[in-house]
């Protein structure tokens, strides 16, 4: 029953994150957003899931069938499959790993396949470019997301994430590791490509990057994927820096769920403040600035734990 | 051991089940309407000419190569991290000495102006 229970949470909690993102965006751009379907505008998303639903399932004739099928999938599954790993709080989750950190690692890479076999089965210029430039951008990120995570693993000497969020009982990690946080928040960012790092799909440049060709239900899997990806990273964020479940007074879940929901808005806030920018600014940035700073916080965290 | 991880096969089904039905669902539900100008790549209007495989940047398969050098360091590093407290000192110096070699060939690297895009 559990996994089906965090499947389901997670799928109603990307939905409703559409919808958040929408108002609130429409907030901060001084517009009103969707409130025509339902209390608010709630039900717009299930109204966007029926034309979705109903809208011409292409195969484009030129494009490489099985993998234009694949990808799609491949995104939206290992998006899910991710969660497993997450501990909502003590007792409720799909497994505790002591390999959990690694299996996240594992699967946003996993993810990243997705999108670059997307990009190439397509077999149209801009997917192509959309997929090659998401791969540079994917792994010039993740080359880093996994030192910026080793400081944590360093503090609690486990890969397992709820051992992790025991250890941050104390003194939550985001203190003695505000350096990892933040890198952390960086790499999670581009690996979801999530504004200001979706090149990929940079809609002024590329039309729509790596799924240009895509439609209908196909589409949606990469849309959804990508808000159940920023769920996952707000997720997190929230368990190995923010104390996971641990909180006075309210029950454990809410304090995830508050925590978590904290990071959504962070991330849609970002969205709405900042610009993309530039492929090589964004590669340099990468491998000049955040490569090092994380081997430095990775020396500098070693040092203080054993002084 | 083995029986901790069914909970994910079963989660592993599930997605797989919701996609599939999905796609399904989409393609019963959807109707179909071929036209010529569908047939081609978008271009945003314009008409596509030769194939869709541009040769990339070189600068992607560097950018590929590097990470493989930078992600296997970090390979190396998880299993240190994690026993980094039975280590002691004595792991800090050697980590130290093996962090010191990459970021050299990191600054050679960017020196040698294989980090700049044009």
């Amino acid at each position: 029953m559990m996994p089906l229970a965090i499947l389901l949470g997670v799928v109603t909690f990307a939905g409703g994150l559409v919808w958040a993102e929408r108002r609130l965006l429409a907030l901060w751009q001084d517009r009103y957003g969707p409130n025509r379907v339902g209390p608010f505008g709630l039900l717009q998303v299930v109204a966007d899931a029926i034309k979705l639903l109903t809208k011409e399932d292409w195969v484009p004739p030129f494009a490489d069938r099985a993998l234009f099928v694949l990808a799609p999938a491949l995104v939206m599954v290992t998006a899910l499959l991710s969660f497993a790993v997450v501990p909502v709080a003590p007792g409720i989750g799909v497994v505790g790993s002591n390999v959990g950190l690694l299996f996240f690692l594992a699967m946003t890479s996993m993810g990243a396949w997705g999108v670059v076999l997307a990009g190439w089965a397509s077999n149209s210029k801009y997917s192509l470019l959309g997929g090659l430039r998401s791969a540079a951008q994917l792994l010039t990120y993740e080359a880093f997301m996994g030192l910026s995570l080793c400081g944590v693993v360093i503090l609690a000497g486990s890969f397992d994430l709820r051992e992790i969020v025991l250890a941050q009982r104390r003194v939550w990690f985001v203190v003695p590791q505000i350096v990892g946080c933040l890198t952390f928040l960086v790499a999670g960012l581009a690996a979801i490509h999530r504004l200001p790092f979706d090149l990929p799909e940079a809609e002024a440049e590329l039309v729509a990057g790596y799924h240009s060709e895509y439609s209908g239900m196909k589409f949606a899997m990469f849309f959804v994927a990508e808000y159940v990806g920023i769920t996952l990273i707000s997720a997190l964020s929230a368990v190995l820096f923010f104390g996971g479940w641990l909180g006075p007074v309210l029950p454990p879940i809410v304090w995830f769920f508050l925590k978590t929901s904290f990071f959504v808005g962070f991330f849609i806030l970002l969205r709405a403040a900042l610009p993309r920018p530039r492929f090589d600014q964004l590669m340099a940035f990468g491998w000049k600035v955040m490569l090092p700073v994380s081997l430095a916080n990775l020396l500098v965290t070693g040092a203080i734990v054993l002084s | 051991m083995t029986a901790q991880y069914i909970p994910l096969v079963v989660l592993l089904g599930v997605a797989g089940v919701l996609v599939v039905t999905f796609f399904l669902l989409s393609s019963i539900l959807g109707k179909k309407n071929m036209t010529p100008t569908k047939a081609m790549p978008y271009e945003s209007g314009m008409e596509s000419h030769g194939a869709a495989g541009v040769r990339p940047s070189v600068k992607f398969y560097l950018t590929a190569i590097l990470f493989v050098v930078f992600d296997v360091e970090a390979v190396f590093l998880y299993p240190w991290a994690i026993e980094y407290r039975s280590l002691g000192w004595a792991g800090l110096v050697m980590m130290l000495g093996f962090l010191v070699v990459l970021a050299l060939g990191l600054l050679y690297v960017w020196k040698k102006g294989a980090l700049e895009w044009e």
